[in-house]
């Protein structure tokens, strides 16, 4: 059930996504819900003190000092009513939680007080968010600083943006239009103007307008010249000198590791590996990786995990030399 | 019953009347007096941020102070309102005052315990004053890693150093509740005939003792990154920000109950006296404080629902966030239910508990709408949740300790107020207090974040009617102010039992003597033991 009358509402946001309209039915809904609850409460209480207001000739025997059946029912009957909108609100969270099919992924890095977005062709824009209508989007982002919070108000999410790790918000925007995009962690002197747009395009406008890039080099082939530039091909290649595990196939697969278990390598699993080299060490290498963590930054390690991302299960990539 | 307290005795006011003799004094109320003299500098400080928060806010735009100025005086506003008004109000003030005589002891059972936790809480405080004189703090009251601990540039150290210590004098006030209810209590004082005001202080001091320290380390390990560079939050020296998230509201969860349980005891002994008539449901409001105390510990991560939290996790806590609903929603029930079949007089205290009954309703049903996971993924930190927790803190809290003051005002200093102008003063903050942070519900909802100086255009009318509302407010606060003061030297002096409630500390006359009780009285009544209409027959409807 979902109530399409919401966003004739005074006061009432853009709503610009399935996940929006279901979140204002709860709201509205469980609004309503509550006046019937509340209402009794005020009504009674003014009704009590007018009719036993002191000296009226209201009958007062038989006061009850406490009734068990009345204290469990009102104690139960809100509780069962509100479980009701406790499961549906949860559903909805794990919905927007979930992995999505063919999603078009694009990297966020906030930073005081700016948001940096990157499409998946490179392309880069500032404070501004630009994707296509209908289709699903994830954001794959990071602080370089501080905690942020990636806040889109017309859709009804928000996700905090963290400094040491990626968070994740998917989305599938159904109008076109400009909305608000902006920042809900404190953040220092200028949390208030860390704000921009959320520009919802029709799909041929956006493929237009991505392709329209001239100096974008896809993060992929940054990543390529970055893995030979920043030293990782040293180690990390057949032909090295040093023994260290091959990257083919590596993303999102599962890493064994020295002591037993494994862990998966996805996109924080990576960024791990290069800041961090000791924090998962690889079942059957020494612990010899140095910290990347002064070479580069949130930036380069997208593009790292991009390159990564790209090559090939069980082969080398193609045209590439080791 | 009139036997039972010490005749022809110096009231603990005209006991001494050196400076001395109050700033060093054992006295319970004595020391109750300094906190209340003491909070409301502190509340009028508070209030003064905010208003320059509220004046800021007129305009969309960024037009009466810097940046820099506003996060300051958010923060400011924060700090002392949480950690210097509101934990210490109902406890420290009224708690201190009244415990004992309620339970029918002549103190509390560490009195000098108890004044040192009046002279550390000056210490935490004065040292928060001074980081406001050297430029202030701006990270919030909520001191989010790294920003705090890294890249603030701001007085950090020394705000955090002032809630430290000040958080002492918390633990000392708690230690000492829960002592002297289980040791100093009457013969025949058992525990089921304890006013519910103890009982919500019992409550209050085990969350007071069980969480206060959590705060005090986790602050400690905030100025441990900060001063020394030891990793602990920030990622960059190997730490994990949201690690300071679930110490710090591990805390600060509970401690919204510590500011809202002992108002729910005020309510129970307002909501009787004026109604003349046993509490409803008497067992059900002692252990729904207990409950509260209780599941409060188990609902922090509903703070952290977009932090990055295991979805699975945020369900748990989104489930027992709307268990500890079901306590809150007993009491206030079972206050209507007093009403019903009363003697009901509309005094000044009542009109404020009727207030906060309201206010308390809105605040505490739209705690679960954020309890909710994906309305509170939108709301989350915005004007939403500042309007939720106003409405609780300030509200609720606020108005049940307005409704403490002139309920026990004429107990403590022996005066009258006058009725008159105490019932505008409830009328009118509420009025204010409505006008001011509804429309904060809508603006919230829209989506314009809390800690913004600028917003949105759209915005501004909601902005506006909530900061003309300030203006009603700060007539509602300053009213009373006034009129007690004057009370003091031109009020009528109140009789021992001016409302004609029931209670030990309306058999003892106002004010008390230092030492009360001369023989420790037997209590042979149960709490709220107000005259029946059967006992009394049909004479004049009692």
């Amino acid at each position: 059930m979902r109530f399409d009358w919401i966003d004739t509402l005074p006061f009432w946001p853009d709503q610009i996504s399935d996940h929006a309209a279901t979140v204002d039915t709860i709201m509205v809904a469980f609004s309503f819900v509550m006046v019937l609850f509340v209402a009794p409460i005020f009504v009674l209480m003014a009704f009590f003190a007018f009719k036993y207001r002191r000296g009226s000739k209201a009958d007062r025997m038989g006061r009850p000092r406490s009734l068990p059946w009345l204290e469990a029912t009102w104690a139960l009957v809100p509780l069962v009513v509100m479980m009701v909108f406790f499961y549906q609100a949860a559903r909805a969270y794990f919905d927007m939680h979930d992995e999505m099919e063919n999603a078009l992924r694009i990297e966020v890095i906030g930073k005081q007080w700016m948001w940096k977005t990157q499409h998946p062709n490179g392309k880069r824009q500032i404070n501004q968010l630009n994707v296509p209508v209908g289709v699903p989007v994830v954001l794959n982002m990071i602080s370089q600083d501080v905690i942020h919070s990636m806040y889109l108000p017309a859709l009804r999410i928000k996700q905090d943006v963290l400094p040491h790790r990626y968070t994740k918000l998917r989305f599938v925007a159904t109008e076109t239009g400009t909305f608000h995009l902006t920042c809900a962690e404190y953040c220092g002197t200028l949390h208030s103007r860390m704000g921009g747009s959320l520009v919802v395009m029709e799909r041929e406008a956006y493929d237009a307008w991505v392709e329209e890039a001239p100096d974008a080099v896809a993060p992929v082939e940054r990543g390529r010249r970055l893995f030979t530039e920043a030293g990782c091909r040293g180690c990390h290649a057949e032909d090295a000198p040093v023994e260290a595990p091959l990257l083919d196939g590596l993303y999102g697969s599962a890493v064994p590791l020295a002591g037993g278990g494994s862990v998966e390598a996805d996109d924080n699993y990576l960024r791990t590996a290069i800041l961090r080299p000791n924090a998962h060490v690889v079942a059957g290498f020494d612990p010899i990786m140095p910290s990347f963590r002064q070479q580069l930054d949130e930036a380069q390690i997208l593009d790292l995990i991009a390159y990564i991302q790209a090559l090939p299960t069980g082969g080398r990539e193609q045209g590439e030399g080791r | 019953m009139n036997a039972i307290y010490t005749r022809d005795a110096p009231d603990y006011i005209r006991a001494a009347y050196s400076l001395r003799s109050w700033l060093f004094s054992t006295d319970h109320k004595r020391i109750g007096v300094l906190y209340l003299i003491s909070i409301t500098v502190f509340f009028f400080l508070g209030a003064l941020a905010a208003g320059l928060i509220r004046l800021e806010l007129f305009t969309a735009e960024a037009d009466l102070v810097t940046p820099d100025v506003y996060n300051r005086a958010f923060s400011l506003h924060g700090v002392l309102m949480v950690w210097f008004f509101l934990i210490p109000s109902i406890p420290a003030v009224f708690g201190n005052f009244l415990i004992p005589t309620m339970i029918g002891a002549n103190d509390l059972a560490f009195p000098r315990l108890n004044l040192a936790s009046w002279w550390v809480f000056m210490g935490g405080g004065l040292l928060t004053f001074i980081a406001l004189l050297l430029g202030g703090v701006d990270t919030g009251w909520t001191f989010y890693t790294p920003y705090s601990s890294m890249f603030s540039n701001s007085y950090v150290a020394l705000t955090i150093l002032g809630v430290f210590i000040a958080g002492f004098s918390t633990i000392f006030t708690g230690l000492n509740i829960i002592v002297t209810v289980h040791k100093l209590r009457a013969p025949g004082m058992t525990w089921m005939r304890l006013p519910l005001f103890v009982w919500s202080h019992y409550a209050t001091s085990i969350v007071m003792i069980l969480a206060t320290p959590v705060l005090a380390m986790t602050l400690l390990l905030v100025t441990a990154e900060r001063v020394l560079g030891i990793g602990v939050f920030d990622p960059a020296l190997g730490g994990d920000p949201l690690l300071f998230q679930h110490l710090f509201w591990f805390y600060s969860h509970p401690a919204v109950y510590i500011m809202i349980l002992p108002s729910m005891g005020v309510m129970s002994e307002v909501i009787t006296a004026f109604a003349h008539k046993r509490v409803f449901g008497y067992a059900y409001v002692a252990f729904s404080s207990i409950a509260i105390a209780a599941i409060g510990f188990l609902v922090w991560g509903h703070h952290m629902f977009v932090a990055g939290q295991s979805v699975y996790a945020s369900m748990m806590f989104s489930a027992m966030s709307f268990l500890v609903a079901v306590p809150s929603a007993i009491k206030v029930y079972n206050w209507t239910a007093t009403l019903y079949k009363g003697q009901v007089t509309i005094g000044v205290p009542l009109l404020y508990a009727m207030a906060f009954i309201g206010l308390f309703v809105v605040g505490g049903l739209t705690g679960l709408f954020l309890a909710t996971l994906a309305l509170d993924v939108h709301v989350h930190d915005t004007y939403f949740v500042v309007a939720h927790f106003h409405y609780i803190m300030v509200g609720a809290s606020v108005m049940a300790y307005m409704a403490a003051l002139h309920f026990w005002w004429p107990k403590i200093t022996g005066r009258m107020y006058p009725e008159v102008l105490g019932r505008w003063s409830a009328v009118i903050a509420f009025l204010g207090f409505n006008v001011t942070f509804f429309p904060q519900f809508l603006a919230g909802y829209i989506g314009q974040p809390r800690r913004y100086q600028t917003y949105w255009p759209e915005l501004e009318t909601l902005n506006q009617i909530s900061t003309l509302g300030v203006a009603l407010l700060a007539v509602g606060y300053i009213m009373p102010f006034f009129y007690f003061v004057r009370s003091l030297w031109r009020g009528p002096r109140a009789p021992a039992n001016p409302w004609d409630a029931f209670g030990l500390e309306w058999m003892i006359p106002s004010p008390p003597p230092t030492e009360p009780f001369k023989d420790t009285p037997h209590v042979t009544w149960e709490a709220y033991d107000y005259p029946r209409p059967e006992d009394q027959g049909a004479r004049d409807g009692r």
